[in-house]
């Protein structure tokens, strides 16, 4: 449990933050400028807001009424920067162990653990420099995870990686989330990667935390423009994979209680999914389709319509527990005559996978 | 012409590298520290103390040798505090040509330092700091060591200039064989005398050498550290 109320004058810029966030990983994102670098090093105890509180689970780390500022080395907070700042005179493994030999700080988790999980076994003789960017990030993230802390913060560490690498990291930081379940507050600009890793989301905008709340219902939220609007906004779906056919290639996951196939094998079979659908991707029938080309056609039930300005509308419908966001013209539906509270068919064109 | 060295003239460069020693093991530990916060920190006084510490660089020396004697000398107010709680005496010894020769080299030392210390902007602490390590270990354990190609640096050319320090000196301490008549006094005392040219041109060539020495070192030690360091600012 993360419970932050600050507030901060820096410059002319002002911050005001206030949310409290379950454990799990919660993503902070915004525009660049908007203020999350400030806010997370408030939180981890690189700088003092001007007044407010911070309470990392039961601890109150950070109070201006109490005067409780409990300084960086003992907040037990876990930093990840973009630039991973790996101590250039120390090689891999005096990296790795330095909040043990030089702060003597206890780890529950062992070195041979961590480099193992995060494919840097082979590296532990080597110096930063020599390492690729990809490398020097994972060693950063064993890094602050042998400091034994409460909390993991990482600010924007995939930012300054190229498409290839960042996709080289991200399955390690979910084998973190899974294996160790350490909370972490992970700072992006970039919503692709908040939709595979995060659980939670807090929206800042301008200094002002705009909303926070569940991935998939900020996601799904028409009212937050910088998250549910544009080309590529839709829904993210929980699934689970349930069998693999080994003649078709296809996947076949389980979302609640119907089917949805993917082509190619996509994981072992029990495991948790995301499954990302943009809105322009879902198509709406009032009848189940017959001899069609489209496998996927779940059987929703409309939640409500909103028109947004243009020829479009989003049609919000729900699965079972969750929601799916369909965009039509507002000429379909008025011919279907779409309205809430009717059980239609969502036929998905195409289905991205997210982890 | 003899090219072998009179036992007066090794007498001064021993005595040189001896004042040279003592000279650096003054100044390095305070140019250090300065250089670390003229690098790192604003504070009210800044430029002041940025221009008094290159201040021996335009100052002629003959007045930073002036205002030694002044401060320094028995009956200087430092002088004296030096002698009655230290029993140190600075005037007219060996002592005295090093703190003079460790003011000059000062500013010779403090530049490489200073720069070395402004190469990285303090984020690699701030990880150090969220490791756990405090303020004063995350000093000595991340900033000290990258910032000594820098330091190491100015201590060479700080220990050259120190060497061939000359009007500072003869000010404060005068020329005294033995006791504070270094390599670049002897060679004055040579060039006075009629019969010193021989003398006088030994002590030039090994004054040549070992400032040329000194530059090379200086940048060679330089170079191989900031390699091995590599990547301080990826």
């Amino acid at each position: 449990m993360i419970d932050v109320d600050i507030s901060s004058r820096l410059g002319d810029f002002s911050l005001a933050a206030k949310f409290a966030v379950n454990s799990g990983i919660t993503a902070i994102f915004g525009k660049s400028g908007a203020g999350k670098s400030s806010l997370i090093r408030m939180i981890a105890g690189l700088s003092a807001p001007d007044s407010g509180r911070i309470a990392l689970g039961e601890r109150v780390v950070f109070d201006r009424t109490a005067s409780i500022n409990v300084p960086i080395q003992q907040r037990g907070v876990g930093m990840v920067f973009q630039d991973s700042r790996l101590f250039p005179h120390m090689n891999v493994e005096r990296n790795l162990l330095y909040s043990q030999w030089a702060a003597g700080r206890k780890s529950a988790v062992g070195l041979a653990e961590i480099a193992e999980l995060l494919g840097i076994s082979h590296l532990l003789k080597r110096r930063p420099h020599g390492l690729s960017g990809g490398e020097k990030q994972r060693v950063a993230i064993g890094r602050a995870l042998l400091s034994n802390p409460q909390l993991l913060v990482l600010d924007e560490p995939l930012a300054s990686l190229d498409a290839s690498r960042k996709a080289e990291i991200l399955p390690y930081l979910l084998k973190l989330k899974n294996e160790f379940g350490i909370p972490m507050l992970y700072v992006s600009h970039s919503l692709g990667e908040i939709e595979q890793l995060a659980d939670t989301l807090v929206l800042l905008d301008a200094g002002k935390v705009v909303a926070h709340g569940p991935i998939a219902q900020m996601l799904s939220n028409l009212e937050l423009p910088q998250l549910a609007s544009g080309p590529d906004a839709g829904s993210l779906l929980f699934a689970t994979l349930n069998t693999y056919d080994e003649q078709w290639q296809i996947t076949e996951f389980g979302l609640e209680g119907q089917r949805l196939q993917l082509p190619g094998q996509l994981g072992k079979v029990g495991q948790d999914a995301r499954i990302r659908i943009k809105a322009k991707d879902v198509a709406l029938a009032r009848k189940a389709p017959e001899e069609a080309s489209v496998r996927n056609v779940l059987s929703v039930v409309i939640e409500g319509i909103t028109e947004t300005s243009g020829p479009y509308a989003e049609v919000d419908c729900r699965v079972g527990e969750q929601h799916l966001r369909a965009r039509l013209t507002r000429h379909s539906v008025h011919e279907l005559q779409l309205a809430a509270g009717q059980q239609v068919f969502a036929l998905i064109k195409s289905v991205a996978l997210d982890q | 012409m003899s090219f072998y060295l009179t036992d007066a003239e090794w007498a001064a460069i021993q005595l040189s590298l001896q004042v040279a020693s003592l000279a650096i093991a003054i100044a390095l530990p305070p140019a250090v520290l300065l250089g670390y916060a003229l690098a790192r920190w604003k504070f009210p006084g800044y430029t002041l103390v940025n221009a008094l510490v290159h201040l021996p660089i335009v100052l002629p020396p003959v007045v930073t040798g002036y205002v030694l004697l002044v401060l320094f000398g028995r009956q200087g107010m430092l002088g004296s505090f030096f002698e009655d709680v230290f029993g140190i005496v600075f005037a007219f010894r060996w002592t005295g040509a090093a703190l003079a020769a460790g003011i000059m080299a000062f500013p010779l030392i403090i530049r490489p330092v200073k720069l070395s210390f402004e190469l990285s902007d303090g984020q690699l602490e701030e990880a150090a700091h969220s490791l756990g390590t405090s303020r004063l270990k995350t000093f000595l354990l991340i900033t000290l060591p990258l910032a000594l190609p820098g330091i190491l640096s100015g201590a060479i050319l700080g220990f050259a200039k120190a060497m061939g320090e000359f009007g500072a000196t003869i000010t404060f301490v005068s020329n005294i064989p033995g006791e504070t008549r270094t390599l670049s006094l002897a060679l004055y005392t040579e060039m006075q005398s009629l019969s010193g040219d021989a003398g006088a041109i030994r002590l030039t060539v090994i004054a040549i050498v070992v400032s040329i020495c000194a530059l090379v070192f200086s940048e060679v030690i330089s170079r191989r550290l900031s390699r091995k360091l590599g990547g301080q600012h990826d």
